[in-house]
Order: C-alpha cells, then sequence, then structure tokens
C-alpha cells in the first residue's frame, strides 16, 4: 500500500511520525473500545478509531500497531501528541467518519 | 441498500425482527461510541457496532437507526433482544470484524452517515 | 400554531445515577409527548438526543438528578439539575472529545466526549450552571417554528 494513496483517498492529515508509516500494513482494525482492540487487533494494523483519549497511545505501542486514524475531525490533545511522538507511534485524522475511512482504507489494501 | 442484501454481503444471521428484513438502509455508522451515534444525522441508518447492550437499541431508537450488526460474532442478552423487538428494530449477527464489515458495505455502495 | 394546544405542558422525571439500564425512560418519554402534540419529527429527534444524552451524563456522573420539561406553544425547554461532583472547568468540558469518564464507562460506549457538545448542538438555547462539590443544572430550549 502506498502511503501518498493513503493520504490522499482517506484525506489524512499526519500528526505524528511520518517517517514510521513505513512499516509494512498487514490490514486495519476498527473500533472504539481499548479492551477490544487489545484483545484483537494485530501487529501491523492501522487502528480506526474516533477515540483521542491517550490511552490509545499505550495500546498501538503496546500491540505494534502501524498507526492510528483519528475519525470525524477530532484532534488530539497535546498530551496525546507528546505520548505519541515519545513512542514512536504515527497518528493521523481524517474527516470522514469510521464507515468510510474503513471502506476507503478496505478498498486500498485490497488492491 | 435491502436489509436481506445487507445480510448477504456480511454472511451475517438476522437474529430479532426478521420480518423486518425487507426495510430500505440508506447509509451506515459504524461505532462503539454510541455519542457518535447521536452525532450523526443517522435516521435509515444502519449501526455496526461491538456492544450488545440494551442501552445500543435505546441509542438505536433515539437516534432513528433502523437496524443494529453486531460484529464479531456478538450475540446480544435476552434483555436486548426483547427490547429490540417491542421497537420492532432487526438485529444481525456478523462473524466479519468492523472493518472488514464496513468495508464489505462500503465496497457495495452503501455510504457512510453524514455529519448533519 | 404547530401544536394542538397552546397551553404549557408539563413533566419531570427523578433520574438515578448509576444505572445504565434506565437510559432512555426520560427522553423516551419526551418523544411519545411531542409526537402526540404534533411536533415536527426533526424538532422531536434533536430534543430526544439531548435529553438522552443528560440521562446518560446524570447516569455516568452523578447521585441523582431532577429533568423537567415544559412544552409551550413555540418552544420546548428541558432542565436538568443534578447532585453530582459539579463541572470544574465548563469551558474545557463543552470540548470535544474532553472526558473525565472512567474506563468502564468508555467500554460501555460512552465517555467520547460528546456528550455536552451532542446537547448544545441539537439546542437552540443552551446554558449550564455548575458548582463543584453540589451540582450542574443545564438548561436547554428548543424552538418550535
Amino acid at each position: 500500500m502506498n502511503l501518498q494513496d493513503l493520504i490522499k483517498d482517506l484525506s489524512l492529515e499526519i500528526v505524528t511520525c511520518e517517517e514510521s508509516m513505513n512499516n509494512e500494513v498487514t490490514g486495519a482494525y476498527v473500533s472504539d473500545l481499548l479492551s477490544d482492540v487489545m484483545a484483537n487487533s494485530n501487529v501491523g494494523n492501522i487502528w480506526i478509531t474516533l477515540q483521542t483519549h491517550l490511552n490509545i497511545i499505550a495500546v498501538a505501542d503496546m500491540k505494534g500497531l502501524a498507526g492510528i486514524i483519528i475519525v470525524g475531525n477530532r484532534k488530539p490533545a497535546e498530551d496525546v501528541i507528546e505520548k505519541a511522538r515519545a513512542e514512536k507511534v504515527t497518528v493521523m485524522t481524517t474527516p470522514l467518519p469510521a464507515f468510510e475511512a474503513a471502506g476507503k482504507l478496505y478498498q486500498l489494501l485490497d488492491r | 441498500m435491502i436489509l436481506k442484501e445487507i445480510a448477504k454481503i456480511l454472511e451475517a444471521s438476522i437474529i430479532a425482527n426478521p420480518e423486518n428484513s425487507e426495510i430500505d438502509i440508506h447509509s451506515a455508522c459504524s461505532a462503539d461510541m454510541m455519542s457518535a451515534v447521536l452525532y450523526y444525522h443517522t435516521p435509515n441508518s444502519l449501526l455496526i457496532t461491538s456492544l450488545t447492550q440494551p442501552h445500543v437499541i435505546r441509542t438505536a431508537e433515539i437516534a432513528g437507526i433502523k437496524s443494529i450488526v453486531f460484529v464479531l460474532d456478538k450475540k446480544p442478552d435476552k434483555e436486548t433482544i426483547d427490547l429490540a423487538q417491542k421497537k420492532k428494530i432487526p438485529l444481525l449477527s456478523t462473524s466479519f470484524c468492523m472493518y472488514t464489515a464496513s468495508g464489505r458495505l462500503f465496497k457495495e455502495g452503501l455510504p457512510g452517515c453524514l455529519d448533519k | 400554531m404547530p401544536l394542538n394546544s397552546d397551553k404549557t405542558i408539563e413533566g419531570s422525571f427523578q433520574l438515578v445515577g448509576g444505572n445504565f439500564a434506565t437510559a432512555g425512560e426520560a427522553s423516551g418519554e419526551l418523544k411519545r409527548t411531542l409526537t402526540d402534540l404534533g411536533v415536527a419529527e426533526e424538532i422531536i429527534r434533536r430534543a430526544a438526543i439531548a435529553t438522552f444524552e443528560a440521562e446518560i451524563n446524570v447516569i455516568i456522573y452523578a447521585a441523582a438528578a431532577r429533568l423537567l420539561y415544559f412544552i409551550g406553544p413555540s418552544s420546548i425547554r428541558i432542565r436538568i439539575e443534578d447532585m453530582g461532583p459539579g463541572i470544574e472547568n465548563i469551558e474545557q468540558a463543552m470540548q470535544e472529545g474532553y472526558s473525565t469518564a472512567p474506563e468502564w464507562v468508555r467500554e460501555m460506549g460512552w465517555g467520547a466526549g460528546m456528550g455536552l457538545p451532542n446537547m448544545k448542538k441539537n439546542s437552540d438555547e443552551f446554558n449550564i450552571e455548575s458548582v463543584v462539590g453540589e451540582g450542574t443544572t443545564v438548561e436547554m430550549v428548543l424552538n418550535i417554528p
């Protein structure tokens, strides 16, 4: 998957750690529940969520996720951004709702 | 998109109100956070979620959601099913995760809910 | 005259904190009352969403609350007075995405920091007052054109 295609198709704004996105993307996971992501996501997944809570960074780091896409035009707070930088977690935002972000990513990864 | 067709695309079973499987669904909303459901303009929408408690049905009713798909093979308890029956909201259960369920439906042309 | 009656119709509810099973009782009744009065569907929807979010906030944060509604010929007024911890910084609480809800609440699908913004978004007038240690009062008005 091409990062530029991803940015264009999902109207992404990269908030932190663009360089970490060169990690191989294995798929995606959509959830707003941290326990669900801890239990069911896989290494290299892009995580789509509307959560902006600080704990999302720890979850992404622990699970070895490729990055987080925050949907619905929500912006993470400064402490979240700082933690993402410290843990080298890629955080991106999109104005799209989760369903469409997932749908577009699904088509990209399916290609 | 007719609900029956959605069930087919998601390889889902209809676990409540199957008699309403001919309803027309205009858009979809994928969320576990119920306020997101209340935020978007969701009349005649489908909710894709992993939560199965009764307050999910209540949220759907308030928001005008017409049907709910539970992902990851989640099965609601009797209380949730009873409430859905009372409100005539058909419930589906699919083994796909929220990502795959959303991807499959979007690919077949179902749009997302609009920001109102 | 959009309403079938020119009198003000009042109702009240006692809300109890902590119990998600009762969520939607007040908003459900308000919705039915407004439907019976012939109020436009989109206004009913907004009133129901705003009231439902208020109920959820009481369940998450407060010990108890009183919800009052007044339906007049040209507006719906909904007032929630809670006995809760109060809000220290209202401006912060109104920011989308900001929430002090505990993890168990987020795992239930609430506490995304959208409750108060959703209430404001769905009302034509929105007022919030809070005293830390005493409680919070929210008043919402929806105009009936």
